[in-house]
């Protein structure tokens, strides 16, 4: 590690270098200590992650390192057992629409609060960000009392619109500072030529937008996959979504395999870790925690 | 779609119409979120079993099974914090060079962030419980010989806390950490100042308020903890967290009235952490920074 200097900071390897030599042994410690901590870290997770694979195509597996033999009788049986045909439907299309109504709302009131001045703006951007700071189970609870008061509660625009709450201040943050970067003559030019705010926003601003839209639409799509609380508040028992169909499964073991359980487990994993993937392609993993961290104090 | 609607009621502002696009997005979230909010606060000093306003609150705190919960949570909660933070700032520093291991070893930890905690607590009952790989590994090893005892209890909430906590800080550190110009600290180092004394001179009071931000939200993220504590915990007993009993009360004894006034207990508790957080860092904050701006 410390012999390779970076390509880019050569000027600072000299002195890396010196100091390395410098600093002897406890330095050295040091750096082993947090890399050896890190990997154990790494390694348990991996090793999590890898029973859970190796369960789900597992036989019989029992007080040895490996099972018995392996099958894949146990995604047939998820598949039959929990429905899962449905569960993907529902997950489907609360999530698809999840995205859809964050960025059709969302991506407007981030070019409001990148560019316009208003009164109230403040406070507006008060009620965006405190979404993302209140955990869901606090909010979640009065929001689920009242979705079933008015007989939303178990629907599926019920657990949609739940979704919605921290989906859409999630967009907003991340388009803001997004929209902040574009030109603002380019508008000045567009509306020379006599565009209005609508036929700006289509033939101008929104070819500018579609990266930032794609890496916000498909970080909303992760963590709406991901968001167990909402849902499971306010979904109903057809409209779980498939998070709370795996919650239900584990929390009643014993009732299915837990082979079956952990098939059910891969399937949740697998889609993630893809949309993840294809999201990683649009967004550095750094920036998209501290982009929309960052957004309130105008960085 | 909605831009149209909302673009129609410009001429109404006078000042800036492209104001009035931030309408529906503010009507969606006042509505699912604020009104809630204001609802749920006005029903927890409506009790259902009747009793005066303060009924739900006074219940709340005399009954062993309802205040214990927030002291539960929050012995998860602190120590949970701790480590993400503390094991996030060694972790954000040997990577903050941008080489091909840090960028891997970054990837990598992506990974644990979108399992979810459901996922985790299911790999994790696996993986740790009595015949798990990694008790088999202990007693491979000879380290430990009694039973491993890591699931259904204190220790495998704590642990799921971390796995889904530590990614989530050590991210945010990171870009916290590869924020801060590195030639203020080779400038410290060129007059003599050792590793240490360049963290604690230089990099702490810069780091100063995004920690803090990483603490404040690590923080409320372990307190809601809610599905480990279930399944990985012992939800009757040692790990019976706050959200828990307001779940319990919600939907199990269909007391709304109850479960909005732990709610909110839960969500003024977060706050107060919160503000003593951001109070202590400016305690903190004012000496070294003036001194380094000048």
């Amino acid at each position: 590690m410390t012999t390779q200097a970076p390509v880019g900071q050569s000027a600072a390897a000299p002195i890396t270098r010196r100091k390395m030599r410098r600093e002897g042994p406890g330095s050295r410690l040091w750096r082993a200590l947090v890399w050896g901590t890190m990997i154990f870290f790494l390694v348990n997770v991996a090793l999590m992650i890898a029973t859970v694979t190796m369960n789900s195509f597992a036989t019989r597996w029992f007080g040895t390192p490996l099972p018995e033999g392996f099958t894949l009788h146990w995604y047939a049986q998820a598949w039959r057992d929990f429905q899962l045909a449905d569960v993907l439907w529902v997950t489907v299309e609360v999530v698809g629409a999840v995205v859809l109504l964050s960025i059709a709302l969302g991506v407007p009131a981030a070019y409001a609060l990148a560019r316009a001045q208003f009164p109230g703006k403040k406070l507006a951007m008060l009620v965006f960000l405190l979404p993302l700071m209140v955990p869901p189970v606090t909010y979640g609870i009065p929001m689920a009392t009242v979705l079933y008061k008015v007989g939303l509660g178990g629907t599926l625009t019920g657990v949609i619109l739940a979704n919605l709450v921290p989906s859409l201040p999630f967009v907003i943050l991340v388009m803001t500072p997004f929209i902040e970067q574009i030109d603002p003559n380019l508008e000045a030019a567009a509306r020379i030529f006599g565009a209005n705010t609508l036929k700006y926003f289509r033939h101008v601003l929104l070819p500018l937008l579609v990266p930032g839209i794609l890496a916000a639409g498909l970080l909303v799509l992760v963590r709406t996959i991901g968001m167990f609380e909402l849902t499971f508040f306010t979904a109903g028992p057809d409209t779980q979504t498939l998070v709370v169909a795996l919650y239900y499964a584990v929390f009643s073991t014993g009732v299915r395999a837990p082979q079956s359980i952990d098939a059910m487990a891969m399937i949740y994993m697998a889609i993630t870790l893809l949309w993840v993937l294809i999201a990683l392609q649009f967004v550095s993993p750094t920036q998209l925690v501290s982009r929309v961290k960052e957004a309130p104090k105008g960085e | 779609m909605s831009a149209a609607a909302s673009v129609s009621m410009t001429p109404a502002a006078r000042a800036d119409g492209r104001g009035w696009l931030v309408a529906p997005a503010l009507v969606c979230l006042i509505a699912m979120f604020v009104y809630p909010f204001a609802y749920g606060l006005f029903l927890s000093f409506q009790p259902m079993e009747g009793g005066g306003v303060f009924a739900n609150y006074l219940k709340f705190f005399t009954e062993p099974t309802l205040w214990p919960t927030v002291l539960i949570t929050l012995k998860l909660a602190v120590p949970a914090t701790l480590i993400n933070v503390g094991a996030s700032i060694p972790a954000a520093f040997a990577l903050r060079k941008s080489t091909r291991a840090s960028k891997f070893v970054t990837m990598l930890l992506v990974v644990p962030v979108t399992l979810g905690t459901v996922l985790i607590a299911d790999g994790m009952l696996t993986y740790y419980g009595p015949n798990g790989w990694f008790p088999q590994a202990l007693h491979a090893l000879g380290l430990y010989h009694d039973e491993v005892r890591l699931t259904h209890n204190f220790w495998g909430v704590l642990i799921s806390l971390v796995i889904s906590g530590f990614p989530f800080a050590f991210l945010l550190i990171l870009s916290y950490v590869t924020g801060i110009d590195p030639t203020l600290a080779r400038a410290a180092s060129t007059l003599g100042a050792g590793p240490w004394q360049q963290f604690r001179l230089i990099y702490l009071p810069l780091l100063v308020p995004g920690l803090t931000m990483a603490a404040c939200l690590s923080f409320v993220q372990a307190f809601s903890v809610f599905p480990s504590a279930v399944l990985l915990g012992v939800p009757a007993g040692a790990t019976r967290v706050v959200s828990i009993a307001a779940y319990e009360a919600a939907f199990e004894s269909y007391d709304y009235s109850l479960a909005s006034c732990v709610a909110i207990v839960m969500g003024f508790v977060q706050l107060v952490i919160v503000a003593g957080m951001l109070g202590v860092r400016r305690a903190f904050y004012s000496g070294p920074t003036t001194g380094g701006k000048g």
